[in-house]
């Protein structure tokens, strides 16, 4: 135990964190290669080489060009950049939006609190993509209406687990405390409340981004998200489904990478999860 | 027999929910730009022409009116017209049910096929390399896109070694039956990765519970313990998760029908929005939330007759 205690903090073991350090490497490098995408990436994304279409993974091109003749590689360096946007954008304003309703109803409860219920309980009778596609059709395809869609219906799954937490802890010595002191509601709320009951929500925010990013590629790949010629991982796979007989390369690649970074959230929810002990 | 009296009282339950629905598809439908009238009769329509549309589909009365109008379409099985296909929407969807239904179940039994004999590998060698190597293609599982995983499928299934069709749905069984198999083996990887850790979680806490360790105290042999006393009560939480995941597995179903061109209600979904018909995009929302609640419905069901401990 002393010569575990000797070391510096994010070393001592703890449970999950091979898992957590594997899946922070990988998010990391894909952040990486988002970051440094004008340096990293050997072409133009949407150059279009005439002489070089639909050319095999070589040495001219490591992973092949597709049908326009643009660098693969190049494309899927460049289309980090959208997708991370969409994994992290796509959570945060669920996160924030559904966290202060959860909080607010589930802290007063009442009346508030039961008609909060039903309207989740309706949109969760709504399958998830189902609902975002029928709104994205009213707002017209594009990234912008994806992140409205995903606003107004994945707020519901954040307002309900903050909200059983908040249940729960409301009712604490410390919460006694606070408004024998003569805090405000929104003091209490906010400052005392809200830190305590965060964690699980950061937990599922981090498998959120799974569904998230996976969803926000098959809405692209429908045709309804990030229009072309903007490189987007989903829409890459969706110009490669014409030649998949010719060039399959077109297809799996950008594939792999969805599934790298992925992956990576999957094992930084799992290793955060054992860590804090956090059930799912 | 009292403890089906839920069954009972949770369809009025359910009303409120299906209230919800439906002002939500009405919502959703009012809210899109453009006037119906002229959407009905084309561009070169009449003053008067459309004026008589719009007194006869009630779209000159306040909102809350049309909302009635439309609560009174829906009571009578009546959910408008396709422009696309020039048919009655609810006549349009009922064609497009089977294979999607087809669908549903086939990969939900394939999953079930892939994730039992996983889970029960990885909960018997709990944290040895077939457990890791589990949890590794779980999680793999979870990270797959669905639209991804059938390109590759096809790729390797169909266009190398030409075992099965590309796209389509056919016409005879043996037809459909070999058109379904990929669709429903790209629907089943990734749920089976949901179903196998949901299900190890859940035999690892059997097999340590108190009605275990009494079964082997009785002398019973570790398999005999583990497939009559520890699976059967692992399975039942995992077969209520199959239920509140059937909104995630229409998702899939949507884009796996896009993909594979199969004439479902996913596909058809699909194409409504792309040529804007949007009653069919109304009925087709609404008919998924319904089978939602229903399925959800028969799942507590399925959950009470388990397990006579619960109350609902």
């Amino acid at each position: 135990m002393i010569v575990a205690a000797a070391r510096p903090l994010f070393l001592r073991p703890f449970p999950g964190r091979v898992t957590l350090f594997t899946g922070l490497l990988l998010v990391g490098l894909m952040v990486l290669a988002a970051l440094l995408a004008p340096w990293l990436a050997p072409y133009d994304p949407v150059f279009q080489d005439g002489n070089a279409r639909l050319a095999a993974p070589g040495a001219g091109h490591l992973l092949g060009t597709d049908n326009f003749g643009r660098d693969v590689l190049s494309r899927v360096i460049w289309a980090a950049r959208v997708d991370l946007q969409i994994a992290f954008l796509g959570v945060a304003f669920p996160f924030v939006i559904g966290t202060v309703i959860g909080t607010v109803a589930g802290y007063f409860g009442g009346v508030v609190d039961a008609i909060l219920m039903r309207i989740i309980d309706v949109v969760l009778a709504f399958p998830y993509l189902v609902l975002i596609i029928a709104i994205i059709a009213i707002l017209g395809p594009g990234l912008q209406s994806f992140y409205i869609s995903l606003a107004l219906v994945g707020w519901v799954s954040y307002a309900r687990l903050i909200r059983s937490q908040i249940l729960i802890l409301k009712s604490a010595d410390f919460v006694l405390a606070a408004r024998s002191l003569g805090y405000s509601h929104s003091r209490i709320m906010f400052r005392h409340l809200l830190p305590n009951a965060l964690v699980n929500s950061i937990v599922f925010a981090m498998s959120d981004m799974v569904l998230v990013l996976l969803g926000g590629a098959s809405i692209s790949f429908l045709g309804l998200g990030v229009q072309p010629p903007t490189a987007e991982w989903g829409i890459m796979v969706a110009e490669g489904q014409g030649f998949i007989t010719q060039a399959w390369w077109m297809t799996t690649f950008p594939g792999i990478a969805i599934l790298i970074l992925s992956f990576g959230f999957s094992l930084i929810a799992d290793g955060l999860g054992e860590k804090l002990g956090v059930r799912e | 027999m009292h403890r089906y009296r839920f069954v009972l009282f949770r369809p009025l339950q359910f009303l409120p929910v299906l209230f919800g629905i439906s002002v939500i598809t009405f919502v959703l439908v009012r809210l899109i730009p453009g006037d119906p009238a002229r959407m009905l009769l084309g561009t070169r329509a009449t003053a008067s022409a459309l004026e008589r549309i719009r007194a006869q589909y009630g779209l000159d009365e306040p909102i809350w009116v049309q909302y009635l109008y439309f609560l009174k379409n829906l009571s009578a099985g009546e959910m408008g017209r396709s422009i696309v296909f020039k048919t009655d929407v609810l006549k349009l969807i009922a064609t497009r049910i089977e294979p999607t239904l087809v669908l549903v179940t086939g990969s939900v039994l394939l999953a079930i096929l892939i994730a039992v004999p996983m889970a029960t590998i990885a909960s018997r060698q709990r944290g040895r390399m077939p457990d890791q190597a589990v949890r590794v293609v779980s999680t793999l599982g979870l990270g797959t896109p669905p639209f991804w995983l059938a390109l590759m499928l096809m790729i390797v299934f169909s266009v190398k070694l030409d075992l099965f069709p590309v796209s389509g749905y056919g016409r005879t069984l043996s037809e459909k039956a070999t058109h379904m198999v990929l669709p429903c083996l790209t629907i089943a990887l990734s749920l089976s990765a949901v179903l196998t850790r949901s299900l190890r979680a859940s035999l690892i806490a059997q097999i340590t519970s108190d009605q275990a360790t009494a079964a082997r105290a009785r002398g019973l042999s570790e398999g005999a313990v583990f497939w009559r006393h520890v699976m059967p009560n692992a399975i039942v939480p995992t077969l209520n998760l199959l239920a509140v995941n059937i909104g995630w597995l229409i998702g899939g179903t949507v884009i796996v029908e896009s993909v594979f061109a199969i004439p479902g209600m996913g596909q058809l979904l699909i194409r409504g929005i792309f040529s804007r018909d949007y009653m069919v995009v109304q009925g087709v929302a609404m008919c998924f939330a319904v089978a939602t609640v229903l399925v959800n419905f028969l799942a507590d069901i399925l959950t009470v007759a388990a397990d006579p401990r619960v109350k609902l």
